[in-house]
Order: C-alpha cells, then structure tokens, then sequence
C-alpha cells in the first residue's frame, strides 16, 4: 500500500489556499439576475392580500413572484432517498407562514439595489395568528402549523399533522420498569440541546440558467447534488429529467448542505424567466431561515447495579423539528440508537420519542445528526449514576462499554459490533489525561478550579441498507485513470481519499488518476455525503470498479498476448504472462482502436450494516469560581475509526468536529423573542469559538479494522462533534459540583449554581 | 464616483457608488479571494492589507481606498503558494473558503512579529474564523512555517 | 442594508460641521458599527483627510486624533505605559486585529456605546473631548450628553498619574462585554467606572467615601475597603439583562470585578 493510510495533500490544497476562484458566486455568469427573499415577520399568519404591481414597475426588475404563482403539489427540502423519511410539508411559496423568516415572496433583478428597492414595495396584509411556541404544548395542541389536507407523510413514521406530530414511535426490549425497580442505583433526569447553527463560512447559495437543451442547469454549494435534482423536479413539478445539478468547491456543509435550502427559488426564477439567475443568502438569512441541529428535550432514566453494571436505560426524545419537518422523523432515531448501544449489558431499554411541529425556524441536518444531543443526554446521566454510586465515571464505563464481537443494544444496523477498538481508545485517552491524578479536580489555589470529564461516543458509516455510493472507472488513451464520484467533496477531501483508494487498488501514482464530480448527468448516482457515508460505501464502490477495471484491463492484455484472462498478471504497469507482457498504456491504445471491450466500469455499493466508529473523549476545564469563567484548557480525544485513509485529514475532522462541539457545549445559545423571532442572527449574537477560546485538543487513534469497509476504514466526520457536550458538562460537575443539563454552559448557569450550592440549594441548572 | 488605488501593485481606476463597499469592488475588479462570510465584521474572510495593515474589506468603503494600496491573495500568490503548502500538508485548509483571509492577515502578522508565540498567534487571528479546522491544525501549520523560515534564514547566514 | 447617497471626504472640520447639521447626514468613523445598520445617509463625511489619525504626545497630555484606529491605541508604547496596560487589555479582546484596524476611537466614543470597553477605560483617566462647536468638555459630561450634530474632533487623556486596571467578563473571548470594570486612582481620585450593564458606562459615585484615601491605606484597610465598596457598587450600580446575562448575574459581577480592579490598583493581586 502506498497511499492508504498516508497523510496526503489534497488534491485541491494548492487552488484553495491561493484563492482561486472555485466556489458556486466566482463563477456565476455576470450577467445573472440577482434573486431575494422578502420574508415574513410573523411566526404563524396568513397572506390576507399581497400587492406586487408597484414591485415589478422597478427598473431592472425581472419577476416578482408570490404564492398564487408556484405550483401546489407538496414537497420536502431533505436531501434523503427516495421514499423521503421527511414529509412532503412546503411549497416554494405559501399562503401561510410558518415562522419569523419564511418565504412571502421571490423577487429577481439585474442589480441588487432595484432588487431591494422592490422588495421594499410589495405590500403584505398578513392575518396574524397565535403561534405555537413552547416544544411542550406543541403535541396536540389546537393551534395547527399545519393544518393543510394536501399535507403528506411518504413513510409511516407515526406522523400526524392534525396532532403537529412530525414523527413518532416507541420501542422496548425487556421489562424496563421491573428492572428500574431492581436496580440499587437510579436516575431520571431531563437534558436539553439548542437549535445549533452549522455556520459553515460559506452560506448557502447557487445560480441557474437554461442550456441549449431548454434544460434547467444548477450549480449549488449542496452536499446532494442527486436528490436537489429530485427535490426541484418534486418543486417545479417538472420532470427530474429537465434538470442537472452540478457541485463545484464547497465551502463547508456539516449537514446544513444536505436540506435544498436555497435552491428552489433561483432555480424557479431562472425556469419561469428563462435568464440565468443567482441568490446568495447572507449569514442573517443562514441564522434565520435554514436548516440548524434539532432542539431536543431528552428524559433518561437510567439503572445500575452495586457493581456499576447499567442494566437498565429509558429514553424519551422530544424534537423540536420547527415548521417543517426535514430531516424529524430520522435524526430524533439516532438520538437513541447511537447511545443506548454504548452500554453492552443492557438487560432492558426502552426509546420513545415525538417529533413535533412548531413555529419556528425549521431544523435539519448538523454533523451527529441526533447522536450529538442522544448522546449529551445519556453520557450526562451515567456520570450522574456514577456520582451517586461513588464510582469513578470512567470506571463505569470500563466496565460498560461496546466490545468487539459484543452486542450493541437497541442498534439494529450491526447487532453487535463486527469491529471495535473503544477500549483501546479509554485507555490510551486516560493515560494522556493522566485521568487518575487529575479526577475529579484540582484546585489552583488562585481562585481557580481545574476539572476533568468523560464521554464515550459512536456514530454510523453509512445508513444500512439505503445509502448507495458510485465509483465510475475508465482508462483513458494515455494510461491515466478518470475516477467519476457522485460523492461530494465539501472540504473533507473526499475527492483525494477516493483518489488514494484507487491508487493503491490500481497500483499506480495518485496524479494518474483524475477525479471529477459532481454533475448530474455524469457522475454516477451516489446518494451523496451524509450520514457518515462517503469513506466507507462510496470507498467501497472505488474497491470494486477498480477490481473489475483490473478483469477488463487483464482480458484485453491477455487478448493482445494471445492468451487466455485467467493466465496472466497485472501489476498495475504491465499485464503479463509467463515471459511476455504489455504495458498498461499498450493497452490503452488498444482500447481505443479497433475495440470492442469498453475499459470502463461502474460499480455501485450499499452495505446492509452501518458499523459504528467510536471514540472517547476527555475534557479538562479551568473554572473560575467566583465569575463562573470556564474554559476547555486541555481536550483528548481517541478515535476508532477503522483504518484512517487520510490519518491528516481524519486528525483535522476530529479537531473541527470537537472545537464545534465545544462551541455547542459553551457558547452557542439560540435565543428566541416572545414573537418567536431567533435573536442570534449574526456572528456578532451567535458566538461559534474562535482560536482564542480553545486550548489544547489532542488527537490520537487506535484502530480497528472493519471488514465491510474499504481497507478497513469506517467513518469519522460526525462522530467527532460527539463528546465535547458530556464531557465537558461532566468536567464542570466534577470541578465545582455543578450539573448542568440544559446547553450551552454559560458562566452565569456556573457561578449562580455555585451560589445556590454554597447557600444549600440543589446545585442543579437547567 | 471615480476612484483609483494601487491594487496588488497596479494602479487600477474604476466606477463606485459612494456606498459600494471594497469587498464588493474588489470582486468586481476580479479578485475572487476576497470572500463574504458574514454581515457584522466577525469572520475575518474579506481581509485585505490596506497600505500594509489587514483591513476588513466588508466596512472599508471602496471611495476609501482611494490613493491606498490594497493588496489582496491575488496578489501574493508565491508567498501564498509557500505558506499554503504548510497548511495543505496539514490538511488544515479543509473547505478553504475562509484561507485567503486567514492567510492575509498571517502575512500581516508575520510583517509585525518575527517569531510570534502561539499566544500571540491566537491573539492576532482571533477575527479569522474556521468552522472546519478547529484552528489547532492552523495553529501547527503557522509554527512549522516559521520554523522553516527560521532555518532558511539561518542557512542564508551561514 | 446601510445606503449613502453622496460622500464628501472633507477639507476642514468646518466643512463638516456645516454638512453635518443635516440630520440625514452622518459623519464616518471605521464603518464597523455604521454599516450593519439600515440608515440612509444622505452625506456621508469622511475626516479621514484631516490627520486626525495620529496620537500626538506633550509634556501635559496625550491629544488623541478621532480618526485613530482602535489599533493604533493599543500599540502606542506611551498610552500602553502610561495606563499600566490597561488600555491594551480594554480592546485586545474587541473581535479582531482587522476589526480594530478599521474602528476608530472616535466612532467608540461619540457612539457612547453601551457595550463599549473604550468608554468604560477612558472614563477611568483624566480624559477630555475636544468638539468642534462644544470646545473642551469632560468625558464624563460627554458620555451622559444627548448625541448632536458637533464634531468630535479630539480625545484628549491628561497626564493626571493613574494607576489603573480594566476587567472585563466575557462569554467567549472576542465577545461584547457581559461586564466592564476599570478602577483607577486619578492623582487623589478612587474612580470606579462599570460598562456594558449592559447600559451604557458609568463612574460609580463613592458617595460614602469608602475608597477615599486609599493611597494612603495600610494593605489591611484596603482590603477592608475594598471589600464594601465593592458591596456597594453591587448594590448601587444599576444593571439588567440581555441576551448574555441576566441583571442577578451582572449584579454578581459588579461586587466580584469591582473587588478585583481594585485589588489589582492596590498592588496586592493582579493575577487575573
């Protein structure tokens, strides 16, 4: 192996970092119109009259288009396989408005400054009704967000929209309540995370214009070039056939990029008025009206033994998928699925959950996808468990967590675990926070306090049995390779992993293979980069296309030699036999002259397990005890992510998704007005950490190999953002005696809940 | 209005509302680096270097910029090619998208310190934001960097 | 999104004080706040033209420009010397060496901004501002005046000795302030100054003469002193709640920074 499990460059590094302009707005034609949103003010109101006439009289102005104007067929912005999970709840433009930000109406213009203009003069009489706000009153209540008979859920998954039901369900395994009963230590406690913002640098954004075919191209900064094909097909209602979707550079997506967020309207503008068109959101409308983390509301009670063994986890999930329901019926899932299966002893469990509607912004997918808040929710509660045993927090967890071979309770995409190393990652986390001398805490002596906290985490690789990857493999006339991919690249250096992969399957150097994606007309079909999918399903498409590029490369050398496939060898230069041999580039030749075995291959994979990667991770926080100040001064993390193909870029995921996680755990607020208006619209009220608010993060790895993965890889991208939450709400109990369940962990919720200690109060905040 | 500047050592004239702002004019006039990432002077992506000093090109106005020189990543595309590779063989530069503006005010700072700490690294770049990389592989990129320049210059003394 | 209709980069300070009776016309500063605003401007004036960029020192005081960047503040080697650091550590923490490089102390101090750390540092010297029309005032008369059409042309900080420390607690390091605190002997003077209330900041009144004196104080009577009055300034500096903190918690943070400034000035902790 020469580039697997090598820390490559990427293939792009050098265009990105000289600036070259790459990115979906440098290379929109000039001449596009410029396409914005007026949104709506009210979280829950009806068009009572909208006027546009003096609007459209604007200079410059294309179109003015309102709700009367799009078609009424109901449709979903997830980026998911068809049949969606997510109900087919929007229009492009709608009557009623769901939340403060919705869309009222689409204006195009040649410059932005008519474009304003016009927006400024379309008059609205809105009909202003009673939102509902509170997750808590949301099921069942009278008050409906959405109350329409053309409402549609593809997919039993116990949604109702006359109940604001987005999903729903329950499942159980043993008698929970019996062994609750039994268990000599218990804890029942309610745990809350926030709407987060993804607050990838590039917002949303794409442009559109007809070819010559009358087609509607799109270039979007999209994590699912395939199923924004399929989702403006379902808008426009046209045929699917009409459009093509093509992704350039992305700048960052972390799931925001997996709901078609944006693409509708441009894309609307530029099919009605034929010209090429652009909207480019601003970070406002990113903060407003896109797609951030499910806020959930998480019961656990849990149960353990004298000997610390966890037989016992009931969970009850509370989503708040906002007014539309992408992407609610499925992350509320993993909330349970990838954490109940941390505790292997499980003798019982039980997971409930309701999705409800609400009025405001609607949520999506970030990074963990359910998992992150799952996870806060039950690792909070066991190191709760562990305090009123006595025990050391990572104790229980020796004693608990997944092993190889073993089961993995409550998770039916991989029963048990085909591939695991997360005792490994305890002990080699442990030893690099010198656990033993530092838990719980050391005093500073200058008013300061240092804690330390634990998590365990897990993720998937891939949705099992759904997600599809696609590898397209030729050999070109002068003995390069084209590798065509569907996955999308959005930073991650997919591109350059797949490139390794087939490198070392093809035995050649890296820069003789071109990768290209993502076009819609060309690439094969990949369900695209989500789920955790790309490394280990389309990887393994790579595998298998260059294994049967390789049978076709041998059949045509064993041809020219003049003998038969079986009896010759192909070390990636020559294919030879015996004494004789042809050089891949002979080959090649041959295959354009006088041919007739096409040297080009697709190949398509879907695994019918998701096995999970793991990971410990360990906090140490320095809390000042008197302002309640609190910093991560140290963050370990160790990393089971089967074989890293890009040991670089698997450190660089794990440092991003961790910072991220700290910004959920410490800084991250979403904060709504009595109108239901989000007040953190900006970098300037929406603090994501900046270099200064971080200290050490320290990586390692120790590995497993997965059997189903390529070259043993499993995933990593979202299991990272997966401990920071627990661990560090751990570290600050294990500091100053402070439990915090409800994110993020302000210095005010620490110094007020030190106060509340000191004068004898339950030091609990929520 | 009329206005004209040295831009990236060329002196370029051009057309500016009173109200266009240098982000906006930049692009305009092709350098694609400078980039948006937010409306409140928080994310650091359009820095530019205004008579030497990292500005932020979203609250300069381009009627400003007149007689200034502005330098942006187009401009110093060796220098950024030499540091970038730093940061590529990190895989620190993930999407990419805020580099140019990261990699500016690196350049700024390396005009004001020679051999910064970290402390003071995280100081001077704490206006430039990354989501993806956490910053920690940056950090590690500027450090190695210096290091090698450290050396070369030192080679150059011997 | 900000609109100009003209923008005149001036001549001479008369020239924009002339165009700026208008009350659509607005005078520029580093454009950091102004440009996230919905304002239609209908003359934007530019000082930038007038070299009032500059810091200039005398024997008597330091006249600092309204064109000088926030920046420039923080790295003038006398101003840093002079305030014992102090100034340095008010505006290190404001988002960004880019952001400092374009905002200007005139803008942070004619905005009389409530979250402003400047205010709250240069309320804490013998600071003076020089209007066009208005002549020389005292900060802490211009700070409480209603905003007008006169043109700030000077901050002037006297070479009154001070001793002197600026706190401030945040949520996330290059955040706004949850709280601002600097405590300072002027000559004789205990000043206390309390920003980002969130209101905008203020010279906490010593009414009962607590800190009076305190140069001359043992270090047990500091403490002593220290201590209720920083009672008092939790009890008597008026606060509230925002989106970062609740007034409970500023309250909280009133006692324990006011403590701590003071302690700092005293010379008997600085480790914070």
């Amino acid at each position: 192996m020469k580039y697997v499990n090598q820390p490559i460059r990427k293939s792009d590094a050098m265009a990105l970092v000289t600036g070259k302009p790459v990115y979906t707005d440098d290379l929109a034609p000039k001449d596009c119109l410029i396409v914005k949103i007026l949104r709506s003010p009210h979280a829950n109101a009806w068009i009572e009259d909208i006027k546009t006439g003096t609007a459209a009289s604007v200079g410059g102005v294309a179109c003015v288009f309102t709700y009367k104007d799009v078609p009424q067929k109901r449709f979903t912005l997830a980026g998911q396989t068809y049949p969606e999970l997510s109900p087919y709840d929007r229009l492009i433009l709608d009557r009623h408005l769901r939340f403060v930000g919705d869309a009222v109406a689409i204006v195009a213009g040649e410059t932005e400054a008519a474009v304003d203009k016009a927006l400024k003069r379309i008059k609205v009489k809105y009909r202003v009704e009673e939102p509902v706000l509170d997750i808590h009153k949301a099921k069942d209540n009278e008050i409906l967000v959405h109350p329409e008979d053309n409402w549609i859920a593809n997919v039993p998954v116990g949604a109702d929209n006359h109940r604001n039901l987005c999903a729903s369900h329950s499942e159980e395994h043993g008698d929970v309540e019996k062994l609750l009963s039994e268990c000599k230590y218990t804890v029942d406690h309610v745990y809350h995370t926030k709407a987060n913002q993804q607050a990838m640098m590039e917002t949303f954004r794409s442009y559109c214009f007809k070819d010559h075919f009358g087609r509607l191209n799109v270039v979007s900064s999209t994590q699912i070039p395939f199923h924004v094909r399929r989702i403006l097909g379902n808008a426009l209602d046209i045929p699917s056939s009409r459009i093509r979707v093509i992704k350039p550079r992305i700048g960052g997506g972390f799931g925001a990029k997996q709901t078609a967020v944006s693409d509708v309207y441009p894309a609307f503008v530029t099919w009605k008025t034929g010209r090429p068109s652009k909207l480019v959101y601003s970070r406002y409308e990113s903060q407003i009206c896109s797609s951030p983390r499910h806020e959930m509301e998480i019961r656990v009670r849990a149960g353990a033994d004298e000997n610390g063994i966890v037989r016992v986890l009931d969970m009850y999930s509370l989503s708040n998928t906002g007014a539309y329901g992408e992407h609610g019926p499925t992350t509320v899932g993993l909330s349970g699925h990838k954490s109940i299966p941390l505790y292997r002893h499980l003798e019982a469990y039980r997971f409930t959950y309701d999705v409800v509607y609400t009025n405001v912004q609607a949520a999506g997918a970030y990074r963990g996808y359910g998992a992150t808040q799952g996870i806060f929710a039950v690792e909070s509660a066991v190191d709760e468990l562990a305090a009123k045993m006595g025990m050391d927090p990572v104790k229980i967890r020796e004693l608990n967590l997944p092993l190889e071979g073993g089961p993995l309770p409550g998770y039916p995409d991989s029963p048990y675990a085909t591939s695991c190393a997360i005792d490994q990652c305890m002990a080699r986390a442990k030893e690099m926070m010198n656990w033993d001398a530092k838990y719980p805490c050391r005093d500073m002596g200058n008013g300061k306090v240092r804690g330390v906290g634990a998590s365990l985490a897990m993720q998937g690789s891939s949705i099992a049995g759904v997600d599809v990857g696609g590898a397209d493999l030729k050999l070109n006339e002068d003995g390069s390779y084209t590798l065509g991919l569907g996955c999308t690249d959005m930073g991650t250096g997919c591109d350059t992993i797949m490139a390794q992969i087939a490198a070392d399957c093809l035995e050649t150097q890296m820069d003789n293979i071109v990768v290209f994606g993502v076009d819609t007309d060309i690439s094969p079909y990949d369900s695209g980069s989500y789920a955790s999918a790309t490394t280990y399903t389309t990887g393994m498409a790579v595998v298998q296309a260059c294994e049967a590029l390789r049978q076709k490369i041998c059949a045509l050398g064993a041809k020219m030699l003049d003998t038969e496939p079986e009896k010759v060898d192909f070390d990636g230069t020559y294919v030879s036999s015996e004494d004789r041999r042809v050089s891949l580039k002979e080959i090649a030749i041959k295959g354009t002259c006088g041919n007739n075995q096409e040297l080009q291959v697709t190949r398509t994979h879907s695994s019918p397990i998701s096995p999970p990667p793991f990971m410990v991770g360990m906090a140490e926080v320095e809390i000042d005890k008197e302002t309640g100040s609190v910093k991560v001064i140290d963050y370990v993390a160790v990393v089971d992510c089967g074989t890293p193909i890009n040991p670089n870029l698997a450190r660089v995921q794990t440092e991003g998704g961790i910072v991220q996680g700290i910004g959920m755990a410490l800084s991250e607020d979403i904060q709504y007005s009595d109108k239901g208006a989000i007040r953190n619209n900006s970098f300037m009220q929406y603090k994501i950490p900046t270099r200064m608010d971080i200290g050490d993060i320290r990586v390692d790895f120790r590995c497993s190999y997965e059997q189903s993965g390529p070259f043993g890889a499993k995933s990593v991208g979202e299991l990272v953002i997966d401990t920071p939450c627990p661990a560090i709400a751990n570290a600050v109990y294990n500091a100053v005696g402070v439990r915090v369940r409800k994110l993020p962990i302000t210095p005010e919720k620490i110094a007020m809940g030190i106060l509340e200690k000191e004068a004898g109060e339950v030091p609990e905040r929520n | 209005m009329n206005i004209s500047f040295w831009l990236n050592g060329v002196c370029i004239r051009g057309e500016a509302e009173p109200d266009t702002l240098l982000l906006d004019f930049l692009r305009e006039k092709g350098c694609y680096s400078v980039k948006r990432g937010c409306e409140t002077a928080n994310c650091g992506l359009c820095t530019v270097l205004m008579d030497g000093k990292p500005v932020l090109s979203c609250s300069v106005l381009a009627v400003r910029a007149e007689g200034r020189r502005i330098i942006t990543l187009e401009g110093m595309q060796k220098e950024a090619e030499e540091f970038g590779s730093f940061l590529a063989d990190e895989g620190a530069e993930q999407c990419g998208f805020c580099n140019p503006g990261f990699i500016m005010n690196v350049f700024a700072m390396l005009n004001e310190m020679d051999e910064p700490t970290e402390e003071q690294i995280r100081e001077y770049l704490a206006g430039n934001l990354c989501r993806c990389s956490g910053f920690v592989g940056q950090t590690r990129s500027i450090l190695k960097f210096l290091q090698y320049k450290k050396a070369q210059k030192e080679a150059g003394q011997v | 999104m900000l609109k100009i209709k003209n923008y005149v980069k001036v001549k001479s300070v008369a020239e924009a004080y002339e165009l700026n009776q208008k009350r659509t016309a607005c005078v520029l500063g580093g454009m950091v706040w102004l440009k996230m605003g919905n304002r239609n401007v209908s003359t934007a004036i530019d000082l930038s033209g007038l070299g009032l960029d500059a810091i200039k020192e005398t024997e008597e005081e330091f006249v600092i420009g309204c064109m000088t960047t926030l920046r420039d503040l923080e790295m003038h080697p006398a101003l840093d010397a002079f305030s014992h650091g102090a100034i340095r550590e008010s505006l290190r923490h404001i988002v960004g060496v880019q952001f400092r490089n374009c905002a200007t102390v005139g803008g942070s101090i004619y905005g009389r901004y409530g979250f402003s750390d400047v205010l709250t540092m240069f309320l804490a010297m013998d600071t003076w501002v020089e209007l066009y029309q208005g002549g020389r005032i005292s900060l802490a008369e211009f700070a409480v005046m209603k905003k007008d059409n006169d043109i700030l042309e000077h901050i002037i900080v006297k070479k009154t000795p001070v001793f002197c420390a600026y706190l401030s607690q945040r949520n996330t390091e290059t955040d706004f302030p949850v709280l601002t605190c600097a405590a300072s002997l002027v000559g004789e003077e205990a000043r206390t100054v309390i920003g980002a209330r969130p209101g905008r900041a203020v010279i906490v009144e010593d009414a009962n003469g607590i800190l009076q004196g305190f140069k001359e104080m043992t270090n047990k009577q500091r403490a002593a002193a220290i201590q209720s009055f920083a009672e008092y300034a939790s009890q008597n500096v008026p606060v509230g709640g925002n989106m970062r903190a609740s007034a409970q918690y500023r309250a909280l943070l009133v006692k324990i920074l006011t403590r701590r400034a003071w302690e700092a000035v005293g010379g008997m902790k600085n480790e914070y």
